[in-house]
């Protein structure tokens, strides 16, 4: 990772965002005194912010290999609710055995190791056919279509997905290289800074719930919020030298 | 120190949180939970706080946990477990004597009263045992425990675990009333724990 202008930025912009959050939690928990539920909440969201640039932090600092494993046990931890919440059979153990101690491991070992080629197609051609192949082997037909299309997709969101963010390291961009750690910061980045204000103009201004019998704090106000300041500072169209296609998707994907 | 750390680490691997202390009455008490697992007494002696776990036996069956050294040794040396036997069951081998003893020694004890395990993730019909137990020892305080998800951490008949979230529910502690007939209370007790599976 280089240490350039460009990053000192981000990285200050960051942490002076957090100090400044932390300041005006402590002043408006010095004045609610302890007793608003809202205060509480926003302070143990700024401790818990704080916490994950720390944790994002040392995996930057340590280099490709720090992130891959980050994000291979945030796969790991996302894969396990979404089993959790998922109800598969007795027939379906070893698979998924399989899927969280094999393909997942494996997923994230060739993403550290680049080979884009194969940790590209491995889960969406490879485990697309050992998944069934397993279950099958385990003799119980019954909803058989149904779990294996839930172990599919469960890998494809938890562990397929999650695992080209850190892949976003491994990108070689002419004229950009040893610079990739801050399109991964940037992506984060717009991911927390969209919840951040969610949240912050939700309940300032916050009045007509989006669903509330899912979320009863996502607000029309706070989302209309959430989803427009990324536009106008989105760095890849100013920031790295793409080639004119690229270029070219880039901005149309940020004017969405 | 050594139990400590396994207790940690079965709370890490099903996914399951310490119970507080003032979730239970005060000893001795009887647990009694739905069977599913082999991890369901191991999880439930390691999501109890410290200072009670050192008190509380686990009730298993002696024909299964006696087949070999290794597993006697888990079963007793570890555990401290109370061995009873099922299969061949005389006056010599009463196996509510020792449970009983535990109680009056002070010790908490943690039974299945399906008697095995289920392995459709219903709760079975209580064998006698219970009210048995309730019976020798008027006035003990029995806690319905109900165990999600551990039959698919580790199903019957498997050996390695897959890491999902299990969940260990905490019931109203109930008590044998004076004159309850047998198959009422054990309809009470089975109730009590299918009702935390809501």
């Amino acid at each position: 990772m280089q240490l350039d202008q460009e990053l000192l930025w981000l990285v200050g912009g960051i942490v002076g965002l957090l100090a400044l959050s932390s300041t005006i939690t402590f002043f408006l928990k010095r004045r609610a005194g302890g007793v608003s539920k809202v205060v509480a909440n926003l302070d143990a969201r700024v401790k818990a912010w704080w916490i994950m640039v720390a944790v994002f932090g040392i995996a930057l600092a340590t280099g490709g290999l720090g992130s891959v494993i980050l994000f291979g046990f945030m796969s790991f931890f996302a894969l396990r609710e979404f089993i959790t919440l998922t109800p598969t059979r007795a027939g379906d153990h070893r698979t998924l055995f399989w899927a969280f101690f094999i393909i997942t491991p494996l997923q994230y070992y060739l993403v550290a190791m680049e080979w884009y080629g194969l940790f590209s197609i491995l889960i969406p051609v490879y485990a697309f056919i050992f998944v069934p192949t397993r279950s099958a082997l385990a003799g119980d037909s019954e909803h058989f279509l149904e779990r294996t299309a839930k172990i599919q997709w469960a890998l494809m969101i938890c562990v397929y997905c999650v695992s080209h963010v850190p892949a976003l390291l491994t990108l070689r961009i002419p004229g950009y290289e040893g610079q990739n750690a801050k399109l991964l910061l940037f992506f984060v980045l717009v991911v927390q800074i969209s919840d951040v204000l969610q949240y912050v103009w939700g309940k300032l201004f916050g009045k007509r719930a989006i669903v509330p019998t899912i979320s009863p704090n996502k607000t029309v106000e706070g989302s209309g919020v959430a989803c427009s300041p990324p536009r106008p500072s989105a760095p890849p169209c100013g920031g790295p030298p793409l080639s004119r296609g690229g270029r070219r998707r880039c901005c149309r994907s940020c004017s969405r | 120190m050594t139990k400590d750390f396994v207790a940690w680490l079965i709370r890490i691997v099903c996914g399951v949180r310490f119970l507080p202390v003032e979730a239970l009455p005060p000893a001795p008490i009887i647990l009694f939970a739905n069977h599913s697992s082999h991890l369901d007494f191991v999880t439930i002696w390691a999501a109890l706080p410290p200072a009670i776990r050192a008190r509380t036996r686990p009730v298993a069956g002696r024909d299964y946990w006696e087949k070999s050294t290794g597993r006697r040794r888990i079963a007793c040396g570890f555990f401290n477990a109370v061995l009873i036997e099922r299969q061949h069951v005389t006056v010599a081998t009463n196996p509510l004597e020792p449970m009983v003893a535990a109680l009056e020694a002070g010790d908490s004890l943690i039974v299945f009263p399906e008697g095995t395990r289920s392995a459709d993730g219903t709760v079975h019909p209580f064998k006698p045992g219970l009210y048995h137990l309730a019976r020798a020892r008027p006035g003990i305080t029995l806690v319905p425990v109900y165990l999600q998800n551990l039959s698919r951490i580790l199903p019957k008949g498997e050996s390695l675990p897959v890491p999902l979230l299990g969940s260990l529910s905490v019931g109203t502690p109930i008590q044998l009333a004076p004159d309850e007939a047998k198959p009422a209370f054990l309809e009470r007790a089975r109730a009590a724990v299918q009702q935390l599976a809501l």
